[in-house]
């Protein structure tokens, strides 16, 4: 079974990313590989990405003619995703083991920063008899 | 070396002497581990060659040898792990010519069969056990592996290597188990090779067109095995099981990959060859006297392929084959299959009846199948409203995209037949 985790950071949280000490920076990309490499050697590793900072980001939608409407985000928006992990457990459970590692990644100090792990089912292509 | 073969003949001729060079290997080194990938980097080294320059005239020997030399190579420590893996290709050029390879006298027919018994070894989760069996024993690539079940080929590597490694600390040595062990270990290998198929078989025609065709592959390892325990009932019921289903494959998606019931399939796509060849296995199986939960989940299967319209199902006899499932094999999957066919003999109340016992079955109470089944048999008894309040909700939990298009598609029509009909 797939499932993805998704990191939804606050959108006041980039700037707090900002303000981290080297050492915590440092700390924090460390647990992540760590983490990326130890679910590689479980076997369970699917991706993961993390996504680019929210100041660039679009929304868009079509226009009339079809074409692009780009638009700012919007500021009413309150979180924002940071990035996914995706994984291939046996259970619903292991995945949120995963995901509770993962919230517990090291912030500032070294302590755990605790973030929500958004944690969804992956739905395959796949379907058995009907009926 | 003889002529070059077309190369899915080659592969073919891989496949079937793969599980017996690494039986031969084993045994010589007592490292399943290692002979395992000896043995794959061998596969690998003739896939690219055999194709090119033709099948050596003693295939297996070849590939014990190459095996060996790679197994001695790690014994001396003198190319690591990682490297092997590229220099395979190159290496195999200097392999001796085929008069120099031994005849394999120490090959066991047997050997197959016991790899299949340890890589469907119970302290493996399925996912490892599919995996091990798949390359060990189909002589498949990680590579082909690792796109059938769409994960990243280091990921599937390390998968086989932690299922390699839990084999190794159980202990268990390479060789026949006795047949009281074989019996008490043998549901668990039908049970992986029935995953493998189940894979194969749900997967849309596309995926299959990319990757490797798993349900194909699960009926050509069962053949073998049904080759290797003539004797068991249930192995040829599995195989009968796999053969009965797999026939109504072109018939079960339409032109846009979307699922079509068995009562709406248009029967003549259906592979009689397939069916044939199932329901013969099946009535030998039958007369050894030991029936099983394949074997009758088989002569369902048969009695629906038998039909040649929908209306002429003989649902009787498969309400009295469930009632038997029910007995030998109970489950709430079994409960649910047995309340559809209670409601196609008895009426739709009596098989909703039944479904009631299911809803306080802790797990499966808010499983997707029973909500469609709940749905279909709402339908039946004309209580549209009713019905696609449940499609609705089966569609909300199932976790394939092809069932919620289907389930929403019967939400919408109940929706669009009442209002149309005022």
């Amino acid at each position: 079974m797939k499932y993805i985790l998704m990191m939804n950071i606050p959108q006041a949280g980039y700037g707090f990313f900002g303000a981290w000490s080297q050492r915590d920076i440092a700390a924090n990309i460390a647990f992540v590989k760590g983490m990326n490499r130890a679910l590689s050697e479980s076997g369970e590793f699917v991706a993961a990405e993390g996504l680019a900072m929210p100041d660039q980001a679009k929304a868009v939608r079509a226009g009339k003619d079809g074409a692009p409407i780009t638009d700012g985000v919007f500021p009413e928006s309150k979180e924002f995703l940071a990035g996914y992990l995706m994984v291939d457990v046996e259970s619903a459970q292991r995945a949120y083991e995963i995901a509770a590692m993962w919230s517990a990644a090291p912030g500032p100090g070294g302590l755990p920063l605790n973030m929500p792990i958004e944690v969804r089912q992956v739905m395959s292509g796949g379907a058995g008899e009907l009926l | 070396m003889t002529e070059p073969l077309p190369d899915a003949a080659a592969e073919h001729l891989l496949r079937e002497l793969a599980p017996q060079a690494l039986g031969t290997v084993v045994r010589r080194f007592r490292d399943f581990a290692a002979a395992e990938d000896a043995v794959q980097e061998a596969m690998l080294a003739a896939f690219t060659q055999w194709p090119r320059e033709g099948v050596p005239e003693n295939p297996r020997g070849w590939l014990i040898q190459v095996a060996s030399r790679r197994m001695t190579d790690q014994v001396r420590g003198e190319i690591a792990r990682r490297e092997r893996e590229t220099a395979v290709a190159r290496d195999a050029e200097t392999v001796a010519p085929a008069g120099e390879i031994e005849s394999g006298m120490d090959m066991d027919p047997d050997d197959t069969l016991i790899l299949l018994f340890l890589c469907c070894h119970p302290a493996l989760t399925s996912s490892s056990a599919i995996a091990l069996t798949l390359r060990a024993v189909g002589g498949l690539t990680t590579a082909e592996i690792a796109r059938a079940f769409l994960v990243p080929e280091a990921t599937m590597a390390q998968r086989i290597s932690r299922a390699k490694q839990s084999i190794k600390a159980s202990g268990v040595p390479f060789c026949m188990l006795s047949p009281a062990e074989r019996a008490e270990r043998l549901p668990a290998v039908l049970h992986v090779l029935y995953l493998i198929f189940n894979e194969g078989y749900a997967s849309s025609i596309g995926a299959r067109l990319q990757r490797l065709d798993l349900a194909r592959e699960a009926i050509r390892l069962t053949r073998c095995a049904k080759a290797l325990l003539p004797d068991d009932a249930e192995v040829a019921g599995l195989l009968a099981l796999m053969l009965l289903t797999d026939a109504r494959r072109a018939a079960r998606t339409g032109p846009d990959e979307e699922l079509i019931p068995l009562d709406k399939q248009d029967r003549t796509l259906w592979d009689r060859a397939e069916i044939c060849e199932g329901t013969g296995l099946l009535t030998a199986a039958l007369s050894k006297g030991s029936v099983g939960p394949y074997q009758l989940q088989a002569a369902i299967a048969a009695v629906h392929d038998e039909a040649a319209r929908a209306e002429d199902t003989d649902w009787p006899q498969i309400l009295a084959l469930y009632e038997l499932l029910k007995r030998v094999s109970p489950g709430p999957m079994a409960t649910l299959n047995h309340a559809i066919a209670t409601a196609m003999v008895h009426g739709p109340a009596r098989g909703l009846e039944l479904l009631t016992t299911l809803d306080s079955d802790g797990r499966f109470a808010e499983h997707h199948r029973l909500d469609a089944v709940r749905a279909h048999l709402l339908e039946m008894l004309g209580d549209d409203e009713s019905a696609g309040r449940h499609y609705r909700i089966a569609a909300g939990r199932t976790a394939s995209i092809p069932e919620r298009n289907y389930l929403m598609a019967q939400a919408a029509r109940l929706a669009e037949g009442a209002r149309g009909g005022g």
